[in-house]
């Protein structure tokens, strides 16, 4: 925009990034605080990342959760991108509505009604549920939101580079893998880490498609915030932001990378 | 060239039906077994309803397991008023909450629309950040604020606002703020899009024009924003209905969402029926936002193409 932002517009992104923002500090800062109750400050401590390391039951659920993390966003990301590819490359095909419908729905559909309907498919064909019923359920929440962030950017590039290669007698396949998958690489990467972050978040499905043995980290967490604050959550929290703050912050580099490549290479198409 | 084309085709089919089949099996029929339950009855038995569908028995097994499918639950639904009641709350927290939503986020994305161009990925960035850490953490974070002993009482008190410690906590405002920032992304990104695609020139003619800064933005800015005001408010309203976590660790117990209710019903009350029949009829009343959605999501993402 021409005029510069006016005071108004100043303050009230300040405003609204110190709401953001604010509570997370906080909470963060008390994870360093060496007196148990929140409003007393005892100083810088790192007593309470101790305490965590002699939790086996947060630590075992915490793996739990990571192992979870990987696999289903690692499902998601093959089966989002292949949604993705069939709603931008594959033109029309049979049943097309349903499964653009299919695709976009558990985006904003409320958890409780996707983890109730999953057990209860775990329950009809009498699985036992465990770890891996925790898998099948975040990989269909999150493929979703792979499928998105793929699409958005299969739809944004230019498709000469594709249609060159095709031309030229290049089979599909393979131009898929030497020219599309190359250009959308920075799109898939970003689906991976949402779909790690979202599983390594999600309660209510979780809580719903578990079984014996396979309490994640939110399940965990969750119990122990009913029964009050308690500083070595702060301590848990606060690694768990570092990981998610630190894992967005290297693939929004890794897209802005390919962003400036994909400049260059079109800017070298037109020299 | 024949063989080429039918390795094609078929690369082409499995491309589709891998996905396909997936969501098919995952998210699609799970709601014909919860509509299922949801006319089954509840019993003390693993599992723990019935008619149980016995494909063994043949036609006949079927016809009976016909015969014996009943509306009890959603009777049942209808009948006590406590359902009905989370429902209307839930409509309620979820009308209050997208409405504050707008109020706060349209002025962080006008700001951030109006922002230098350089500065605007970094904008854009620190919105998102917040959605990707934990949900959960986020709803705790605000816990250790609200609570009695917490810092919001401990800062209004030294300030001489209050005198005695507010209880905060278990209480409806607890949930709006709860809801209003952790739905706050979801209001904002999509308000920024649509006003940052605005095309300058069209202010530049009105005030060329004589027409002061105000009515501009009414007669032109406003109007041009608004498939982002629909795109945020959906996003927010639908899933604030469904809302278990905010409520549950935030709000007080005298009155619960829907959310909340049809958690009870299933792990406390192990009445699988009721909480489908709950799920089916929270379903009904999302139905249309949904669609609106939807159809949203493929003009935006598809184009003209479909």
């Amino acid at each position: 925009m021409k005029h510069g932002p006016s005071p108004f517009n100043v303050v009230s992104v300040a405003l609204g990034l110190a709401f953001l923002y604010l509570p997370i500090v906080i909470l963060v800062i008390y994870s360093f605080n060496a007196s148990r109750l929140v409003t007393v400050w005892g100083g810088w401590s790192l007593v309470w990342y101790r305490e965590l390391l002699n939790d086996e039951a947060i630590l075992s659920a915490a793996w739990i959760s990571f192992r979870v993390a990987f696999l289903s966003a690692t499902a998601a990301t093959v089966l989002g991108t292949l949604a993705a590819v069939s709603l931008t490359r594959m033109g029309r095909f049979r049943g097309r509505l349903l499964f653009s419908g299919m695709v976009y729905a558990p985006l904003v559909m409320p958890e409780v009604i996707t983890g109730l309907s999953l057990l209860l498919l775990f329950v009809a064909l009498n699985v036992d549920r465990g770890f891996w019923t925790v898998v099948i359920a975040h990989t269909t929440l999150t493929t979703c939101f792979v499928t998105v962030i793929v699409q958005s950017r299969l739809i944004g590039f230019d498709r000469s580079l594709e249609e060159a290669a095709m031309d030229l007698g290049c089979p599909p396949f393979r131009t898929f893998m030497m020219i599309t998958l190359p250009l959308v690489a920075p799109a898939i990467a970003a689906g991976w880490m949402l779909a790690f972050a979202l599983s390594l978040d999600d309660l209510v499905i979780a809580s719903f498609t578990t079984g014996p043995g396979a309490t994640t980290l939110p399940i965990r967490i969750y119990s122990e915030v009913r029964l009050g604050v308690k500083p070595e959550i702060n301590a848990i929290c606060t690694i768990v932001i570092a990981v998610v703050a630190l894992g967005t912050v290297i693939s929004s580099l890794m897209i802005k990378r390919g962003a400036s490549q994909r400049e260059r290479a079109a800017l070298g198409a037109q020299v | 060239m024949q063989g080429d084309r039918e390795t094609r085709d078929w690369g082409r089919r499995v491309v589709i039906l891998v996905p396909y089949l997936w969501l098919a099996i995952f998210f699609l029929a799970p709601f014909v077994i919860v509509l299922k339950i949801s006319l089954s009855q509840s019993v003390l038995a693993q599992p723990p309803y019935t008619p149980v569908l016995d494909l063994a028995a043949g036609w006949q097994g079927l016809k009976t397991f016909a015969a014996q499918l009943s509306l009890d639950s959603f009777g049942l639904l209808a009948s006590d008023s406590l359902y009905l009641l989370s429902y209307l709350k839930s409509l309620q927290v979820a009308a209050i909450s997208t409405v504050l939503l707008f109020a706060l986020g349209y002025p962080i994305a006008y700001g951030m629309a109006r922002a230098p161009k350089a500065w605007q990925p970094m904008l854009v960035m620190a919105v998102v950040l917040p959605f990707w850490t934990s949900f959960l953490i986020r709803i705790y974070a605000w816990i250790n604020i609200l609570q009695r002993d917490g810092l919001l009482n401990d800062v209004l008190m030294r300030l001489h606002i209050i005198d005695t410690p507010a209880a905060w906590l278990s209480s409806d405002t607890a949930v709006y703020i709860g809801m209003v920032y952790s739905y706050l992304p979801f209001m904002v990104l999509p308000l920024y899009a649509s006003l940052e695609k605005m095309d300058e020139s069209l202010l530049e003619a009105a005030s060329d024009l004589g027409c002061p800064a105000w009515k501009a933005f009414w007669l032109i800015t406003f109007p041009l924003s608004l498939p982002g005001v629909g795109a945020g408010a959906l996003l927010s309203f639908i899933p604030i209905v469904g809302e278990f976590v905010i409520p549950d660790l935030l709000g007080g117990s005298e009155s619960q969402m829907i959310g909340q209710t049809l958690w009870i019903e299933f792990f406390s009350n192990r009445d699988w029926p009721v909480a489908s029949a709950i799920a089916i009829a929270l379903l009904g009343l999302l139905l249309v936002p949904i669609l609106f959605y939807e159809r949203l999501q493929q003009r935006s993402l598809e184009g003209g193409r479909t």
